[in-house]
């Protein structure tokens, strides 16, 4: 689609073919469209999910509870994933996404067992503290210009270190209004979901209505898209920036605190990697390492395809788990090929 | 003819001691020694080397003996960076490498049969040059970001290396095999020749012919390069490959020690570690010039750190603590934004010198160059 | 039309950068309604000018009246809250958001926090519409061509404020270069979006290095030189040759017995022959023949479509059509491996971006192009290279006489040596040398332009390229005329031909 020279005498004809030509456009946009990558990895899962069915149909793969579990079981990964969404749209990267969710269940755990503080008071402490960590890094890489690589590189150590600092062993929680937490599930009728799961559901709302809804959102996919630009465009991309290392920050603090739900107990190890994870869930649901490219529903999907595979693998028996490994980074191949076919194709 | 510009005065005061501050393995040197010398008080003979039933003892033998898989893998991460690139997936090979070898090996009648232990080991070479091959095509013909590229491996050479192990720690009992890791040659640990070996090998590979100055060309003006003709494709694949052979020998190294092979733990974090060295010895992270001495002292220091925060008594946990409290340092201190922002115009100037470069040309065009410069589109 | 009020006016602008007197005391006047263009050659102080204007630069000296009010403006978001938006010759928008976004971001129409998506595109289509062009607002702005990109900048600009007063606020308009890589529709549809504009009551402060384009859109002109104002014309009342004299800035009977011819008068037989060889963006398919020997000069305005050309000739860019012939045989231009292996050596004007790597020594820069061409593995031996580089720095004078010294510390002029010494090694046939002489001292120019004239003798070909008409009158055998990115005529040298001559052929764009 080109500019027309048409002249701008008559309004009205210049209404028809604006008409003409975005029904002639909307065919050839459709390949172009940033949603195809949400869309491939959509089908990919109900795909994945319709092999599960056929080949385990009677191991009970087909009961919604499997499905629900994804939910249960992936919770915290979705929470991390959404923060790392953030940043990777923002055009950087976050290396310490899993030793601040390690960190958040050490801190959590010991707060509560060995200096026995309220769970109340604990949670938010958590979270301001990741949200804290996240700032730092996101000033660092603001003020002085170092690249997000390496600054969130020294938070993966700072925050593992952090860990082993508190205890080198792992702290069980016994605490009953932790446990009685974890425990408590929301009845769907057909399966139940627990409380993390639904945290991470209202996450991804939240985030979702964020990106879209709010000026910050829209910032992100611009800083994303063109930083310099962005600049001169007269955003605060500073700002910007900052703040999305800070929600990232959080995000890993709230995926900490699902994660010690889900496991009960802190350990200086847990996590470790998980940032690779978070990583691989947002560029299988479709969004661009490079930034200014992706949908959080993206990566809700990639959270479900990689948990997906662990199902399957479980279901499968014969498999073993380092196949998840192998099949998350043949999938990162695939989608990084997609995604440089699709921005060396917009080149041209 | 041109009137010869008037020489910029030199500040006179200890010339010698300014030259010596500003050669660039200055201050991971100095690093280096203060760490070095902080043992001292803390283990009385720490410089003393024994000799114990033909081979030497001693705390800076086990710095060298530890700090040898770093060393290896950080020397090829060296002309990985400098090229502007980076590689994060010589953990994985280190694993991949360890696994196929060990695995190779454990699965002969005989272990110690060295024509096996050859064959065992070019092997895993090959594993580790495949990988190499594989991150070099992406980045240097598909143009795919180098983090981006190579965590492709990171996430699933594990997985690969475990597929290898069937998940088990493979134990081996192979003495040829042993000797790479944890043998003794010459009353030294043996890897420290293979280290010193690489560390030449590499020196000469990069300054007798003229792949170094290639590899600094493309890393530190990659359009310049291209219109001088130097064919920057072949260069990157070499270096990745060279790196992921590194990685290999490590992973070689590695399982030797241990005469085992873990593909979960093997080699874990070791890519974050050798960038960090090399960052310590004073390469930048933006690729051109390198220096393999300066890496090795970085790798040295790391380990030191490492040794000492044992031998003062600070609980080992804090390692990791102290090892982002070095990144953090050193990187910014490698960022002019920081430097003019915290020392003024001192170190200002400077850096600004050189970027800029001394030539005459007009603000607009200086401007028009720093516009330009800002984000690689996605591409 | 009678003089009303001007809406900008800046009077006595200087601004100093070390060294450099970029502008000194320079008047500029806009008024509401018109197109007016800045005009001037490299280093004459537009850009700076324009980067005062619209914030990017604090002022020195002088002071900036809007609508009758002195103004301070520090920085591109003030200049745009006063009420001038620039648009640059890149596109500086976001490819990845639709245009709607483009238009409105960072003053979206929010309720309670919440972005209006409705009434957001709502908007921006009314203010597409009401500026006669004919977008789905809702399409990401990468589907659209890079002009169509560029009148959604203009959109933008035009649209500050909220998104409800479009056009109210926004009273200058800069445009900076945007027609250099449009083509001739792109531009009229550009052109139309400004007439629309300037009908609207907004001042367009326009900068173009297409002559034709000038004169086909703008009511006034200011011309600049070496940082100084020479003169505001009404564009009826200026001809071309008039301008060009004014923007080269000597009289014609001062250029007159300038130049003198300095070269041998016989060249050999043809060495590079381009057929049709053209870039679409870059310029026009041009036939070329360059002699063994020879000197081919390039006279042209900045913008004409020197760089463009050279480029072409050492596959620096890929050429959409045509072939070339070096020495009989073809080579196929689509790298610039090619044309080294040719025998062709480019010396490109950006000395820093596109030539030297700042790093690396004197030395490592001087034999990095014949190293190249021998391939990693054969590094060239250390005495002989050392012999080599001293060899050239004594020829050329390189200063300091350091192989050691970082090349990025070096001056200008020495710097230009040190690239000229890269390529001299490698013995090349053809030497492209663009813009050599620019931004170092008169010593050295004089150097380099002997130089020229040495290799020449000695049988190498030299495609020159100067901004100095008198430079490139001195040098050649033959000069190609460019203008408007065309290579509009081929003339032979002779003591007939002076700067007069070559300024009409500019002016007029075809060879009496």
């Amino acid at each position: 689609m080109s500019t027309t020279a048409q002249p701008p005498q008559t309004q009205n004809s210049g209404k028809t073919a604006t008409g003409a030509a975005s029904a002639a456009s909307k065919a050839a946009r459709l390949l172009a469209d940033r949603r195809l990558p949400v869309v491939v990895t959509a089908t990919l899962f109900v795909v994945m999910y319709l092999v599960g069915l056929g080949r385990y149909q009677n191991f009970g793969f087909a009961e919604p509870q499997v499905f629900l579990n994804l939910f249960i079981d992936n919770g915290y990964l979705l929470v991390a994933a959404v923060g790392a969404t953030f940043v990777i749209l923002s055009g950087g990267i976050d290396l310490s996404v899993g030793s601040v969710i390690g960190f958040t269940t050490m801190l959590t755990a010991w707060l509560v067992e060995k200096q026995g503080l309220p769970v109340i008071v604990v949670i938010p402490i958590a979270l301001g503290v990741g949200a804290f960590g996240g700032f730092l890094m996101g000033y660092v890489i603001h003020n002085f210009e170092i690249q997000p690589f390496i600054v969130t590189l020294a938070g993966l150590f700072l925050f593992r270190g952090l860990c082993l600092v508190i205890s080198k062993e792992s702290i069980a929680i016994t605490d009953s209004s932790v446990s009685s937490m974890a425990q408590a599930q929301a009845q769907l009728g057909v399966g139940f979901l627990s409380v993390g799961a639904i945290i991470a559901l209202v996450v991804l709302a939240v985030a979702f209505y964020v990106l879209h809804y709010t000026r910050f959102g829209r910032r992100v996919y611009a800083i994303g898209g063109n930083e310099h630009s962005a600049m001169l465009m007269g955003l605060p991309q500073g700002g910007t920036k900052i703040a999305v290392y800070t929600v990232s920050g959080f995000c890993s603090a709230l995926a900490g605190l699902l994660f010690t739900l889900y496991i009960q107990s802190g350990d200086p190890l847990h996590a470790t990697g998980m940032e690779l994870d978070a990583i691989a869930a947002v560029v299988i649901g479709g969004t661009l390492l490079t930034g200014g490219s992706g949908y959080v529903v993206g990566t809700l999907f990639g959270v479900l395809v990689l948990g997906l595979i662990k199902s399957i693998i479980q279901f499968e028996g014969t498999l073993s788990s380092w196949w998840t490994k192998i099949a998350t980074g043949v999938l990162l191949c695939a989608f990084i090929l997609i995604q440089r076919a699709m921005t060396a194709r917009k080149k041209t | 003819m041109t009137t010869p510009p008037t020489p910029t005065p030199t500040p006179t005061p200890a010339p010698r001691w300014r030259a010596l501050t500003q050669h660039h393995l200055f201050w991971p040197v100095a690093v280096l020694v203060v760490l070095l010398l902080i043992n001292v008080p803390f283990t009385p003979g720490f410089f003393s080397i024994k000799m114990t039933d033909g081979h030497l003892y001693g705390s800076l033998v086990s710095i060298v003996l530890f700090g040898s898989p770093l060393i290896l893998v950080a020397v090829g991460m060296t002309l990985v960076i400098a090229t502007g690139g980076i590689d994060l997936s010589v953990g994985a090979v280190v694993a991949i490498t360890g696994a196929l070898t060990c695995s190779y090996i454990s699965d002969q009648a005989d272990q110690d049969s060295l024509a096996g232990v050859f064959l065992a080991m070019g092997i895993g070479l090959v594993a580790a040059v495949v990988c190499g091959l594989w991150n070099g095509f992406l980045v240097a013909r598909m143009g795919i970001q180098p983090i981006i590229a190579t965590l492709i491996i990171m996430v699933a050479g594990r997985g690969v290396a475990q597929l290898i192990t069937d998940g088990q720690i493979i134990t081996i009992n192979s003495e040829p095999y042993k000797l790479i890791g944890g043998g003794y040659w010459l009353t030294l640990p043996f890897s420290i020749f293979v280290v010193a070996a690489v560390v030449a090998i590499t020196v000469a590979l990069t300054r007798r012919t003229a792949l170094g100055l290639l590899v600094e060309s493309v890393g530190g003006n990659a359009e310049a390069s291209r219109l001088v003709g130097i064919r920057s494709t072949r260069i990157k694949i070499m270096v990745y490959v060279f790196c992921a052979l590194c990685a290999g020998i490590a992973g070689l190294m590695i399982s030797s020690n241990t005469s085992a092979a873990d593909g979960n733990n093997a080699g874990l974090w070791i890519e974050l570690d050798a960038i960090l060295a090399v960052v310590i010895g004073g390469t930048s992270l933006l690729g051109g010039r390198f220096s393999i001495g300066g890496t090795v002292v970085g790798a040295l220091v790391i380990q030191t750190l490492t040794t000492t925060i044992y031998t003062i008594g600070v609980p080992t946990q804090t390692n990791l603590v102290f090892k982002a409290a070095v990144v953090i340092v050193v990187c910014l201190l490698q960022s002019p934004k920081f430097r003019t922002k915290v020392f003024g115009g001192r170190f200002g100037s400077g850096s600004g010198a050189k970027g800029g470069g001394a030539s005459a040309g007009t603000p607009a065009d200086t401007a028009q160059s720093t516009a330009a410069a800002p984000k690689m589109e996605v591409s | 039309m009678a003089e009303p009020r001007p809406v900008l006016e800046m009077t006595g602008i200087v601004k100093e950068f070390p060294g450099v007197r970029a502008l000194s005391g320079v008047d500029f006047r806009l008024f509401p309604g018109e197109i007016h263009a800045l005009m001037g050659e490299n280093g004459a102080g537009k850009s700076t000018l324009i980067k005062v204007l619209t914030g990017v630069y604090p002022l020195d000296g002088g002071k900036i009246v809007l609508d009758g009010q002195p103004v301070r403006i520090d920085s591109p978001f003030q200049a745009q809250q006063a009420g001038i938006s620039t648009v640059y010759q890149e596109v500086n928008l976001c490819p990845n958001l639709s245009v709607a976004e483009n238009i409105f971001i960072g003053r979206e129409p929010t309720r309670f926090g919440r972005i209006q998506w409705a009434r957001l595109r709502k908007d921006a289509a009314e203010l597409v519409d009401r500026l006669g062009l004919d977008l789905d607002v809702t399409a990401p702005l990468s589907s659209y061509p890079l002009a169509v990109q560029q009148l959604v900048a203009i959109v933008r600009a035009v649209g500050t404020g909220d998104s409800d007063g479009a056009g109210a606020g926004t009273k200058v308009l800069v445009l900076d270069e945007p027609t250099s890589s449009l083509d001739r529709d792109e531009v009229l549809e550009l052109f139309r979006l400004m007439r629309r504009l300037r009908d609207e009551g907004v001042a367009i402060l326009f900068v173009s290095h297409f002559l034709d384009q000038i004169y086909e859109i703008c009511d006034r002109m200011t011309i600049l030189r070496n940082g100084t104002l020479v003169g505001e014309h009404l564009v009826s009342e200026l001809d071309q040759v008039g301008l060009i004299q004014l923007m080269i800035g000597k009289e014609m009977d001062q250029l007159e017995g300038l130049h003198e011819h300095q070269l041998h008068a016989e060249v050999g037989e043809p060495l590079v022959e381009a057929d049709g060889l053209g870039r679409k963006g870059g310029i026009a398919p041009f036939d070329l023949e360059i002699k063994k020997g020879e000197v081919l000069g390039l006279a042209g305005l900045l913008g004409s479509g020197r760089t463009e050309l050279a480029r072409l000739l050492f596959g620096a860019d890929q050429p959409d059509s045509g072939k070339v012939t070096i020495g009989g045989k073809p080579v196929s231009m689509s790298a610039p491996n090619d044309a080294i292996g040719a025998g062709v050596a480019f010396c490109s004007e950006n000395r820093k971006t596109e030539g030297l790597v700042p790093d690396l020594t004197v030395r490592e820069n001087i034999i990095l192009a014949l190293q190249a061409a021998r391939g990693w593995i054969r590094p060239i031996p250390a005495a002989q290279r050392d012999e080599l580089v001293a060899k050239y720095i004594k020829a050329l004078d390189i200063r300091p006489a350091n192989p050691e010294a970082r090349v990025g510390q070096l001056s200008g002029g020495n710097q230009q040596k040190v690239l000229l010494a890269r390529w001299l090694i490698t013995q090349p046939k053809l030497l492209i040398l663009d813009e050599p002489t620019r931004g170092i001292d008169v010593g050295a120019k004089a150097e380099i332009q002997k130089l020229v004239v040495s290799l020449s003798e000695e049988g190498m070909s030299v495609l020159y390229i100067a901004a100095e008409l008198e430079e490139v009158l001195r040098l050649s055998h033959t000069i190609g005329v460019l203008r408007d990115r065309r290579l509009v005529a081929r003339i032979a040298n002779g003591p007939e031909i002076t700067p007069t001559r070559i300024l009409e052929t500019i002016a007029s764009g075809e060879h009496q």
